[in-house]
């Protein structure tokens, strides 16, 4: 479980997270949902202290990231898997050794090991053979799946995922929903995924923070979002003018 | 200001760097990685530029020594002298900022901007340390060989040219390179080039590892890397010297 309490986050005098507070909980998908825009990646790397936070708490399990210091930190961090919304592959490795990368750097498998387990997670992303490829070689959809099978490699305890299907095709997008659905009940884990993509928002949202300006402007679960009144959220929901006339529809 | 905050910055990167390693033998890896980059893959220039350069100096001196007062040795003395305190650790740890300095430094900015070091730290690995601290010790290590073999070389290339060219006699050149031979000036021109081998990735390290944006300061850092490369080096050259020769 992460608490997120009262983060705020200014680059220079422009405020772009405000004051959130936020329960992510273990064993369920917990999405930051929003526009383009509105400080979710910010507010993610506030969270994994890549940005300091100005003010507030971070608790991973009780323990207050904040104010660690960076051996504290490093511990927590070994038990982080995470996706960047660029993938952040390393480019001077091939797919494979991407994946393998955590399991040389913190255990002491042998490489057969290893190479067994890279491929293992590459199939779960449904990417069998593209382990000898240089990242460079592959896809931008591609790539993505690369980086949620390095994230979760090394069986992260927390799991934060910055857009994973976001220049995906439908069915792969599903397909990675689906994938980190399965692995957060497996292990019981706690994940955080932000996503602009209505279809994971109803596929995977046991628990969802809509962010509007930097703000927490609404926070619920998958069946309240359809129906809740929050103007704001209700026009992201309702994105197109098909779906909004077809909303005003039910509702009258 | 800036530049205190630059070297504020830069040693707190160096203090972050110098950190034990999460994992020894990755890093092995990466030091022989960094060996074959910067030391074998600098042979071939080092090799060029060595063998012209001693042979300039030889033709040189022994174009300002054309009087009958000066022995011809004194040609083969001026090389080796020439060669051995400033040309082989200066002149090479010059181009070898320009080759190795502007690699690292787009290397390592092109991790920043991509974000690949970011996930590094969240992976719980010192991203200074692991990307860093190899290519230093791989440079500390290789350089004094690649400034000895231009040592070689560079008497080599002017034994060759100024025979060939007929401006010193092969006994003459042979004798004058040994003439009142100080080994205590090797011993300088290693203290110096490890100076430089320290000097040259850390600072073109810390260009790349600050790059703020996307491929264009990437180019920028780059060329910082070796303009400030360059200036250490040579502030450093002055120092060095002056503690150890003055
Ligand atoms: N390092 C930084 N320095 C200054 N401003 C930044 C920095 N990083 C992000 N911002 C600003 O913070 C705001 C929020 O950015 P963020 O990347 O969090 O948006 P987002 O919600 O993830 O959007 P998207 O869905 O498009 O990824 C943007 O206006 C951006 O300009
Ligand atoms: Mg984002």
């Amino acid at each position: 479980m992460i608490e997120v309490k009262n983060v705020s986050k200014s680059f220079g005098d422009r405020p772009i997270v405000k004051d959130f507070s936020f329960v992510f909980e273990r064993g369920k998908a917990n999405l930051i949902i929003g526009e383009s825009g509105t400080g979710k990646s910010v507010l993610t790397k506030c969270m994994v202290g890549l940005v300091e936070v100005d003010r507030g708490e971070v608790l991973y399990d009780g323990q207050d990231f904040v104010k660690m210091n960076y051996e504290q930190r490093k511990l927590i961090r070994k038990e982080i898997g995470m996706l960047f919304q660029g993938g952040a592959l390393f480019d001077s490795m091939t797919v494979e050794e991407n994946v393998m990368f955590p399991l040389s750097m913190f255990t002491e498998m042998p490489e057969s090991e290893k190479r067994d387990r890279a491929h293992f997670c590459l199939k779960r992303v449904n990417l069998p053979n593209a382990a000898k490829l240089y990242p460079a070689e592959i896809s931008g959809g591609m790539k993505k799946r690369v980086a949620i099978a390095r994230a979760i490699s090394l069986q992260p305890k927390y799991l934060f995922c910055d857009e994973p299907n976001s220049g995906l095709d439908p069915r792969t997008s599903i397909l990675i929903d689906e994938l980190i659905m399965e692995i957060t009940l497996e292990y019981q884990i706690t994940t955080v995924v932000i996503t602009h993509d209505m279809n994971s928002v109803l596929e995977i949202g046991d628990k969802i923070a809509f962010l509007h300006n930097g703000e927490k402007w609404w926070e619920g679960n998958r069946k309240e979002i359809l129906t809740s009144d929050n103007k704001e959220l209700s026009d992201f929901v309702y994105a197109t003018k098909f779906l909004r006339e077809f909303r005003d529809r039910l509702r009258t | 200001m800036k530049l205190l905050f630059h070297i504020g910055r830069y040693f707190m990167l160096m203090h972050r760097t110098l950190r034990r390693p999460e994992k020894w033998s990755i890093y092995r890896r990466q030091i022989f990685r960094e060996i074959d980059v910067i030391g074998i893959g600098s042979l071939g220039i080092v090799a060029i530029i060595s063998v012209f350069m001693g042979a300039v100096i030889t033709i040189q001196s022994a174009f300002g020594f054309e009087s009958p007062w000066i022995p011809l040795y004194a040609v083969g003395v001026a090389t080796r002298d020439s060669i051995i305190l400033e040309f082989s650790p200066t002149i090479v740890s010059l181009i070898l900022a320009g080759k190795v300095g502007s690699s690292i430094a787009s290397e390592i900015g092109n991790m920043r901007v991509s974000e690949q070091i970011d996930a590094l730290e969240v992976m719980g690995i010192n991203s200074a340390g692991y990307l860093i601290l190899p290519k230093i010790i791989a440079s500390v290590f290789i350089l004094p060989f690649l400034v000895i073999i231009s040592m070689f070389l560079g008497h080599f290339g002017g034994y060759v040219f100024g025979v060939v060219t007929g401006v010193v006699t092969s006994y003459e050149f042979v004798y004058g390179i040994q003439y009142e031979f100080h080994p205590f000036n090797v011993y300088y021109a290693l203290v110096k080039i490890a100076c430089f081998a320290f000097i040259i990735p850390s600072v073109s390290a810390y260009q790349g590892y600050y790059t703020k944006g996307g491929s264009l300061e990437v180019g920028a850092a780059s060329i910082r890397a070796v303009v400030y490369s360059i200036i250490v080096v040579l502030l450093f050259n002055f120092i060095v010297t002056q503690l150890l020769l003055a």
